[in-house]
């Protein structure tokens, strides 16, 4: 047998930009990340049209997973009309020829950055999400070799310490975007930057999400109906952020998570942050089930404490 | 009435025989490369016992501790713990997991350097809540009375709980190690150096509350110094330890007052 038997034929063009051998790897890699829920698996991560720090990590995953026949909707801190997310839409269009949408019941790749939608995603799509920092215990252990070692003896004493130190010194728990989340009962992730207010959106949900971060090299997943739990004391509950009397200025949704555009006046205006829902009630095209009902309780019952 | 003859007296054995050691070490060795650490070094500790190990620097007493606080393996050797669901078991052959477990639970260490013991930069009350949050407290308001409780037991003051041990002085940063290493109860309490860096009248005052605190808890303690005082003042038992040997162990009384090898007969009169 020769060498040239086992290569693949030189191409001058890859479907969806990456090679095949590059794709392959990261699918291994993600199936190995969605049989340890929470493992942060490494991998080998390309260079793409776009620097380090700009949702590369995403994108390779989304170039992976893309089709022909996929919809792919972009997200950039909840808005689909952002110059990050509309560049990436379109580069994803160009390179692999697949539908694009804002709308996220349509989509089945959705790929964002620090928001997940507010319409409840369900079994066949996936969430790929943009990570900056992927090791939850960086702030508390700077050594990744120790980090890895603490998360294989599931020696998370120090991010409890963590949050000691916020409950003496603020009285409260400060620790607002990346909030960590104990994923199956085993190991501690940091979800990326989204708000307090999507953290239970992980748990149990019926979509797959992916979480990849390309400068670090590392990915790691949430499979469906995983249980996804934020770390919290039994006697300070885990709280979301606070959306009572925020109204939509454009929409009139309520109990959503909003934007505040501040106006000249010192007063403010809120607008949804998920844009792509906020056009759906303009344009009034029906509506999925969202995960926050219009009083503002979570679907999941008693899942958030009061 | 026949007097009873001596052969029918029941003598009551002495206390040390009839209980069981708490804490067995037999035959540890340990190399590094050509220097021997440690030779053949036999350790019992009994229950409410506090045994003092003397030596000079290299003599082998850091390693000992190490090693029973499960840091380090000899190269060969057995470690018993006679608490419930350790018993019959050699702790050096623990996986790195277990140990962890036992050692959180069990075992107390103060270190010389509170560097090593203490997370410097979060708070004191931190530090001992740590150690209860691993053992599985996710009670807030519990662990921080849990944590205070401690504390106030080292006689630390209690004002000044939530200060990191970086503005601590050092007899309150020995005092937070000890609230740390005492607040899930262990079997053992390991005691490296407890005092030494010390002023003298701190020094007096944390190893009296290092004797308050053996009263009353009754835990079983093994204090390693090359202060004859330390010594002295806490330990019932004491072992000389020389180039990785013990050369002479016994009471503490009997062994200072009239020490038989030669190495104890110049440490004794080396007093200044």
């Amino acid at each position: 047998m020769r060498l040239s038997e086992l290569t693949k034929p030189v191409q001058d063009h890859a479907y969806a930009f990456l090679d095949e051998a590059s794709k392959r790897e990261l699918r291994r890699k993600i199936l190995k990340g969605i049989c340890i829920p929470g493992y942060q698996v490494p991998y080998a991560s390309r260079e793409v049209p776009m620097a380090r720090g700009w949702g590369t990590g995403g994108l390779q995953v989304t170039l992976t997973l893309v089709a022909p026949h996929s919809t792919v909707k972009v997200i950039d801190q909840g808005a689909d009309d952002s110059v990050n997310a509309a560049n990436i839409r379109r580069f994803i269009a160009r390179v692999a020829a697949a539908k694009t949408t804002t709308d996220a019941c349509e989509a089945t790749l959705i790929q964002s950055r620090h928001r997940i939608p507010e319409e409840r995603l369900l079994e066949g799509q996936v969430l790929i999400l943009q990570v900056p920092e992927p090791e939850p215990l960086r702030g508390v252990e700077t050594s990744s070799a120790a980090a890895a070692e603490l998360h294989a003896d599931a020696d998370y004493g120090m991010m409890w310490l963590k949050l000691y130190e916020q409950m003496v010194r603020y009285k409260r728990i400060i620790q607002g975007a990346s909030y960590p989340v104990l994923v199956g009962n085993r190991y501690i992730m940091s979800p990326s930057p989204i708000p307090r207010w999507d953290v239970p959106m992980l748990h149990q949900a019926a979509h797959l999400t992916i979480l990849s971060a390309g400068r670090e090299k590392r990915l790691y997943c949430v499979p469906p109906y995983t249980e996804v739990r934020p770390l919290e004391f039994d006697d300070v509950p885990y709280q979301i952020e606070n959306v009572d009397g925020m109204v939509c200025f454009r929409t009139g949704a309520t109990h959503k998570f909003m934007n505040e555009l501040p106006q000249e006046d010192g007063s403010s205006l809120f607008e949804l942050s998920d844009s792509g829902y906020g056009e759906k009630i303009l344009t009034e095209t029906p509506l999925g089930e969202t995960y926050y009902d219009s009083e503002g309780r979570f679907y999941h019952d008693g899942y958030l404490r009061q | 009435m026949m007097a009873t003859s001596v052969n029918d007296l029941i003598l009551e054995p002495p206390r040390l025989v009839k209980h069981t050691p708490l804490l067995t070490v037999t035959n540890i060795n340990k190399q590094y490369g050509q220097v021997i650490a440690l030779e053949e070094v036999n350790v019992e500790l009994y229950p409410r016992e506090v045994l003092g190990v003397v030596g000079e620097s290299g003599s082998g007493k850091s390693t000992l501790l190490r090693m029973l606080n499960l840091e380090e393996n000899p190269d060969s050797g057995a470690y018993h713990l006679e608490i419930p669901s350790y018993q019959d078991q050699n702790l050096f052959e623990l996986s790195r997991f277990e140990r962890r477990q036992l050692r959180v639970k069990q075992i107390g260490i103060v270190y010389q350097n509170p560097h090593l013991g203490l997370r410097m930069r979060n708070s004191s009350s931190g530090n001992v809540a740590e150690r209860l949050v691993v053992a599985g407290e996710r009670n807030f308001s519990r662990l921080r009375a849990a944590a205070k409780r401690s504390l106030e037991v080292s006689e630390f003051p209690v004002t000044r709980m939530d200060d990191p041990p970086k503005n601590l002085s050092g007899g309150m940063q020995q005092r937070v190690q000890l609230a740390k290493a005492i607040a899930l109860k262990p079997a053992l309490l390991l005691l490296d150096e407890p005092t030494t860096g010390l002023d003298v009248s701190v020094q007096a005052l944390v190893l009296d509350t290092l004797r308050r605190l053996q009263r009353d808890l009754g835990i079983a303690m093994l204090v390693v110094s090359h202060d004859l005082g330390v010594i002295r003042t806490l330990s019932d038992r004491v072992m000389v330890m020389r180039h990785g040997r013990v050369v002479e162990q016994g009471l503490t009384d009997q062994v200072l007052e009239d020490p038989q090898h030669p190495y104890t007969q110049q440490l004794v009169h080396a007093k200044l």
